[in-house]
C-alpha cells in the first residue's frame, strides 16, 4: 500500500465528497422524517413552559 | 453556598484544593526563578484559598432541603458574576490596546506594558474570561431546564468553573510575565493547557451526564450547540497544545507541529475556536433565551437541526482561509475558501431562524432593549459571517488580509454577535435566578444597548476604513513599478482610525460597567417577587401573530 501525499488527496477528494452527501441525506431525513414531526413540536414549545423545578415521581 | 453541600462533598472539594495547592507547590520548587516558579505561588494561593473557605464550613450541618426538588444554580450565579468581571479587564485592556495604537507613549517604556503582552491579555480575558465564563454558566442553567434534571454533580461543577478561571488567571498573568507559545488564541504555556484538558473532560462528562438525567424524551437544539462547543474545544485544544516543555521545571516549550503542518494545525484551531467557542455555544444561548424572552417558540426546529449540522461540518474545513498565498498547498486552500463560501448557509439558516422567531414581537423588540439586544446580536451574526464568507474568498483576502479590515471584522462578530447575545441572555437570567421581578432598571438596560450598539459600530466602521485605506495602499504601485506608499506612510493614514475605534472601545466599555452596576444592584436591592412559580417573563399570556 502506497502512502504518499497524492493517495491521500485522492481519497479525501472522492470520499470526501461522498460521506459529506451521504450525511447531509441521512441529517434531512432525521429532520423531516414526519414521524418525528410530535417530538419537534414539543421540544420547541417545552422550553416555554412555566415551571422552574426539576421533574420529580 | 456550601451549606447545599453535604459534608463528604465538602470533604471531596476539600481534597480537590488541596491536591491543586500541593500541585502548585510542586511546580513553585520546579519553577524556581522562571515564570513556572511564580505560577506555582499562583496555584498554591488560589488552592489554599478555596481550601480555607471549604474549611471554614466544613462541619456546618447537612442541607436541610431535599435537593433533587430543585435546580443547581450556584455555580451560574457565581459564573455570571466572573464573567462581568472578566468583561471589564478584558475590554479596559482592549481599550488600552486600542490606545497605545494610537498613542504609542501609553506603553510608559516598561517590558510588561508593551502592546506584544497586552493584547493577549486582551483576547484572552474577553474570549476565555468572559465569553467562557459566560457559556459556563448559561450551559449549566440551559442543560438543566430543557432535560428538567439537576445537574449530575454538586462538587464538579464548581471544579469546572474554578478550575477555568485559574487556567485564566495562568494565562493572562502568563502573557505579563513574558511567556507565550506565540499561537493565536492559544498562547498560554504547556502547564496551563494540561490544567485545561482536565478541567474541560470534567465539563464534558457532566454534561453528559445531566443530559442522561433529562425526563425529556428529545434532546432541545440549543444543547446540542453547547455540546458541540464542548466536545470539539477538548480535541482542537489537545490537538494544537501537543507541545514538548524544555525541561519540567521551565515554563518554555516547542510545539511538535512543524512548519507549514503546525500554521495548518493552528489555524485549523484558530478557526475552529471561532466557530466552536464564539459560535456554537452562543448560538446554544440564541435557541434557549430567544424563544423564552419573546414568549415564542423558534420558528423551525427542523431549521435549526439542519444549521447545526451544517455549521458543524463545514466550519471544521475552513481555517485554512487564514493561510491563502503561504506555503500551504493551493488546494487546502481552496478546500478551506469553499467551505468558507458553504458556511454562509447554515450561518444565515440560524440568524434568519432567530429573525423569523421574532416575527410577529416586533413590539417587544420595540420595548424591551433586552430582546432587542439578542435582535441586535442576529444581526450582527448575519452580518459578519456574509463578512467572513466574503473575505475567506482568495482575491478579496488579497486585500483584506494583514489589514484592519479582518480586525473590524473579528470585532463585528465578538461585539455585535457574541457580546451582545451574551447580555441580553443575562439581562434575562439574572431576574430569573435570584427570583427578582426584572433588572434593577429598565432604563440602564436601555443606556447599555444604545452604547454598546454605538460602540461597535464606530469600531467596525473605523476599522472598515482604516482596513480598505490600507489594503490599497500596500498594493499601489507607481508608474515605475515600485511601492507608492512605505509602511509608515499607511501608518500615519490610521492615525484618525485608530483613535475612533478606541473611543468606540471605550464605549462599549462603559456599556458592560453600566450591565455590572444594574445586575449588582438587581442582585442587591430589588425586592423579592412574591411566590413566583415561574422561570420567564411575566404575562406570557397573549402571544400575537401565533
Amino acid at each position: 500500500m502506497d502512502f504518499s501525499h497524492e493517495t491521500f488527496l485522492a481519497f479525501s477528494k472522492s470520499w470526501g465528497l461522498f460521506y459529506m452527501m451521504a450525511f447531509f441525506l441521512c441529517v434531512c431525513a432525521y429532520a423531516f422524517w414526519p414521524r418525528n414531526r410530535k417530538r419537534f413540536d414539543r421540544a420547541k414549545h417545552s422550553i416555554l413552559e412555566r415551571d422552574d423545578r426539576p421533574w420529580q415521581k | 453556598m456550601l451549606a447545599n453541600l453535604t459534608s463528604s462533598e465538602r470533604q471531596n472539594a476539600l481534597v480537590i484544593a488541596v491536591a491543586v495547592a500541593i500541585a502548585g507547590a510542586a511546580m513553585a520548587i520546579a519553577g524556581r526563578a522562571d515564570v513556572m516558579g511564580v505560577h506555582g505561588v499562583i496555584v498554591m494561593l488560589f488552592g489554599g484559598v478555596v481550601a480555607w473557605l471549604v474549611m471554614g464550613s466544613l462541619y456546618a450541618p447537612e442541607p436541610a432541603e431535599d435537593r433533587s426538588a430543585s435546580y443547581y444554580d450556584d455555580p451560574i450565579k457565581v459564573g455570571i458574576a466572573l464573567a462581568m468581571v472578566w468583561a471589564v479587564f478584558g475590554m479596559f485592556m482592549g481599550v488600552w490596546v486600542a490606545a497605545q495604537l494610537a498613542w504609542p507613549s501609553l506603553a510608559f517604556d516598561a517590558a510588561w506594558s508593551s502592546f506584544g503582552r497586552l493584547r493577549p491579555m486582551h483576547t484572552s480575558g474577553v474570549i476565555f474570561g468572559f465569553g467562557g465564563n459566560a457559556l459556563i454558566a448559561t450551559s449549566f442553567h440551559v442543560v438543566q431546564r430543557t432535560s428538567r434534571a439537576r445537574l449530575a454533580g454538586q462538587v464538579s461543577p464548581w471544579f469546572v468553573l474554578l478550575g477555568f478561571n485559574l487556567f485564566c488567571v495562568l494565562a493572562v498573568s502568563g502573557y505579563l510575565l513574558g511567556v507565550t507559545q506565540s499561537k493565536e488564541y492559544a498562547e498560554a504555556e504547556w502547564y496551563a493547557d494540561l490544567w485545561l484538558v482536565i478541567v474541560w473532560v470534567t465539563y464534558f462528562i457532566l454534561y453528559i451526564a445531566t443530559i442522561a438525567r433529562r425526563k425529556e424524551p428529545h434532546i432541545y437544539v440549543a444543547n446540542w450547540y453547547f455540546m458541540a462547543f464542548i466536545l470539539v474545544v477538548a480535541i482542537l485544544h489537545i490537538v494544537n497544545n501537543l507541545a514538548l516543555p524544555v525541561s519540567w521545571g521551565h515554563a518554555k516549550s516547542y510545539t511538535i507541529w512543524p512548519g507549514v503542518q503546525d500554521a495548518m494545525v493552528q489555524w485549523w484551531y484558530g478557526h475552529n475556536a471561532v466557530a466552536f467557542f464564539l459560535t456554537a455555544g452562543f448560538l446554544g444561548m440564541l435557541y434557549y433565551y430567544l424563544p423564552v424572552r419573546a414568549q415564542r417558540p423558534i420558528f423551525s426546529y427542523r431549521l435549526s437541526i439542519l444549521s447545526f449540522w451544517g455549521i458543524t461540518f463545514f466550519y471544521m474545513w475552513a481555517g485554512s482561509h487564514h493561510l491563502h498565498y503561504t506555503a500551504l498547498p493551493h488546494w487546502v486552500q481552496t478546500l478551506g475558501m469553499t467551505f468558507s463560501v458553504m458556511l454562509l448557509v447554515p450561518s444565515w439558516a440560524s440568524a434568519g431562524n432567530a429573525l423569523l422567531t421574532l416575527n410577529g414581537a416586533w413590539h417587544r423588540v420595540r420595548d424591551d432593549a433586552t430582546l432587542r439586544f439578542m435582535m441586535a446580536a442576529a444581526v450582527f451574526y448575519g452580518l459578519s459571517t456574509f463578512e467572513g464568507s466574503f473575505m475567506a474568498i482568495r482575491p478579496v483576502n488579497s486585500l483584506s488580509h494583514y489589514t484592519d479590515w479582518t480586525v473590524g471584522h473579528v470585532h463585528a462578530g465578538a461585539l455585535g454577535w457574541v457580546a451582545l447575545i451574551t447580555f441580553g441572555s443575562f439581562y434575562t437570567l439574572v431576574p430569573s435566578l435570584w427570583k427578582r421581578e426584572r433588572m434593577y432598571s429598565a432604563a440602564l438596560v436601555e443606556w447599555h444597548f444604545w452604547l454598546a450598539i454605538a460602540g461597535t459600530l464606530i469600531y467596525v466602521f473605523a476599522m472598515w476604513n482604516s482596513g480598505i485605506i490600507q489594503g490599497l495602499m500596500w498594493r499601489t504601485y507607481t508608474e515605475e513599478g515600485a511601492l507608492a506608499y512605505s509602511f509608515v506612510d499607511s501608518l500615519v493614514a490610521m492615525y484618525p482610525y485608530y483613535i475612533a475605534r478606541a473611543f468606540g472601545g471605550l464605549l462599549f466599555l462603559i456599556g458592560a460597567l453600566v450591565g455590572c452596576y444594574n445586575i449588582w444592584m438587581t442582585v442587591r436591592a430589588a425586592p423579592v417577587a412574591a411566590a413566583r412559580g415561574s422561570d420567564v417573563p411575566a404575562h406570557p399570556a397573549a402571544v400575537p401573530g401565533e
